[in-house]
């Protein structure tokens, strides 16, 4: 009797519902979690996978040596890569292309790389306005790692030590 | 006060021509703001899920989003009216009218402060309930217009869901003319002067909820949203209308939580009266503040709920929905009928006397 009494009271007061109203009450007064984005940004590790770009020595010299590793593990085939021997008789690339469209950003380019000539940068804001801009070719990605370079040796530098 | 504007016309103008521009007036000055009230009702609603799910809600346009709502109204305005193939092209114009026209047309006897109310007449509630009962043709003739099963799956759950919470909802106003006495909706209020233990609300409490509770029902919110159903049946019976259709359905459902927000502080939360009426110190203090402030407040507030529950509740299933609509809140309105008449008899409380 006692506990059928219980229940209809707690059916007829509505406690149940008063429970759920409370809980979305109280995260009603939480702080916000939303990230403004333009305005605010989250932070990036710098292990962050984003736009490709080929770094050049300290002497102006490129790195990339056209060893294809790149090419070989990546998983999408978004590089092509074409090399010959240059006057000095070192082995570079002629072409080095990363199609944008294919890449999955998996990173495993930047790991297979020898000589840490291409390596992915925290840049993720970036757009094509065209067909065919999707295609990163060598200057482009050479110019990119040059405007970059201080960002992405610091980034190297600051994951060194676990690598 | 409409009339004194029909009086000062009629000195210079023809009378029909006074009368016409004081009806226009009045739909204007009833109209717009509830219009306004409902395009930042749409924002707030968003705002308000958005709030209690850790999220900030819409804030790109204007700041803090506040012209949201004319955005959106934009774009649907500019999107293309589509027609769907073989439906009736009369009955799926006229719906969204059918639907949005009664909404409007039950504010007529709507009071918002002591004596401003377009009509004044004797049978607010009758008028009321029964033109706010017209929507469901609305929406049937959608859901039959569309041609479309979801739609009409929609317009039949939508039938049978308003019907039937129509009649614990009569019930429940019932109960408030009982205790009132009169169906003149300022009258009612008037019945509720002194402070917030005056109010019906107290010994009308029960009703209070069921009134509220066949509102959601009726103005198909969560939890009672089968109708729109998006899980099983896309939108219901709205599912076929685009552009402004589509916007005009909208609005008849944002005007009608409105409205049920109105109904429910005029009937059981004293309308325009502040709940301080006889409180030492707090009734001089609050004393400058206008009438219809403390309704706003209070639909406010109804509104709020709305809007809470919406973010609560997970929706009823359709057995459920009429589980609950015949065998537990029209069986407990009928009794609390009787329990009214006794307390009536008996003359309990500051309510009857």
């Amino acid at each position: 009797m006692v506990a059928f009494l219980k229940h209809q009271v707690k059916t007829f007061g509505l406690t149940e519902l008063f429970k759920g109203l409370a809980v979305t009450g109280k995260y009603f007064f939480k702080k916000k979690i939303t990230v403004r984005y333009p305005e605010e940004k989250t932070p990036l590790s710098p292990r962050f996978r984003g736009h490709h770009a080929l770094r050049r020595y300290a002497n102006g010299e490129e790195r990339c040596i056209a060893c294809k590793l790149c090419e070989a593990v990546c998983p999408a085939n978004a590089i092509t890569i074409e090399a010959e021997e240059r006057d000095d008789g070192t082995r570079r690339t002629t072409r080095y292309d990363i199609d944008m469209f294919k890449c999955i950003y998996c990173g495993f380019c930047e790991e297979a790389c020898p000589v840490d000539a291409v390596v992915e940068t925290r840049v993720f804001e970036y757009e094509f306005h065209e067909r065919g801009e999707n295609i990163m070719t060598k200057d482009k990605l050479l110019a990119f790692g040059d405007k970059y370079e201080a960002q992405i040796a610091a980034d190297r530098q600051a994951d060194a030590k676990f690598r | 006060m409409f009339n004194a504007i029909q009086n000062w016309l009629s000195l210079f103008l023809y009378d029909w021509l006074a009368i016409l521009i004081t009806l226009v007036i009045q739909v204007v000055v009833v109209i717009m703001p509830i219009m306004i009230a409902v395009a930042f009702i749409t924002l707030a609603e968003r705002k308000v899920i958005g709030f209690m799910q850790v999220r900030m809600g819409p804030n790109r346009v204007g700041p803090y989003g506040i012209l949201q709502p004319f955005a959106d109204a934009l774009k649907l305005i500019m999107k293309e009216f589509i027609r769907p193939h073989q439906s009736n092209l009369f009955l799926f114009l006229v719906a969204p009218v059918l639907a949005l026209a009664p909404v409007i047309a039950a504010w007529a006897v709507i009071p918002f402060d002591e004596g401003v109310v377009v009509s004044d007449i004797n049978v607010g509630v009758m008028y009321v309930l029964a033109v706010s009962s017209i929507v469901v043709y609305g929406v049937i003739i959608a859901g039959w217009a569309s041609n479309s099963k979801y739609a009409f799956l929609g317009a039949l759950r939508a039938s049978a869901q308003k019907v039937s919470y129509e009649i614990a909802m009569g019930f429940a106003l019932v109960t408030v003319l009982m205790v009132a006495g009169t169906m003149n909706l300022t009258e009612i209020v008037h019945g509720q002067q002194g402070g917030f233990w005056n109010w019906y609300w107290i010994p009308l409490l029960p009703m209070l909820a069921v009134y509220f509770i066949s509102g959601l029902a009726e103005t198909n919110r969560t939890p009672f949203d089968v109708v729109e159903g998006e899980a099983e049946i896309v939108a219901g019976f709205h599912v076929e209308y685009s552009s402004m259709g589509f916007g005009v359905f909208m609005l008849a459902e944002y005007a009608m939580m409105l409205l049920i927000a109105f109904m429910t502080a005029i009937m059981f939360l004293g309308g325009w009266y502040s709940p301080f009426e006889g409180i030492w110190l707090l009734d001089p203090l609050t004393a400058w503040i206008p009438g219809f402030i403390w309704l706003f407040l209070k639909v406010a507030f109804l509104m709020f709920c709305f809007l809470w529950f919406r973010a609560t509740f997970p929706r009823y299933r359709y057995d459920q929905l009429m589980r609950l609509g015949w065998k537990v809140l029209i069986p407990l309105t009928i009794v609390w009928v009787f329990v009214v008449a006794i307390m009536h008899y008996f003359s309990i409380g500051p309510w009857f006397n």
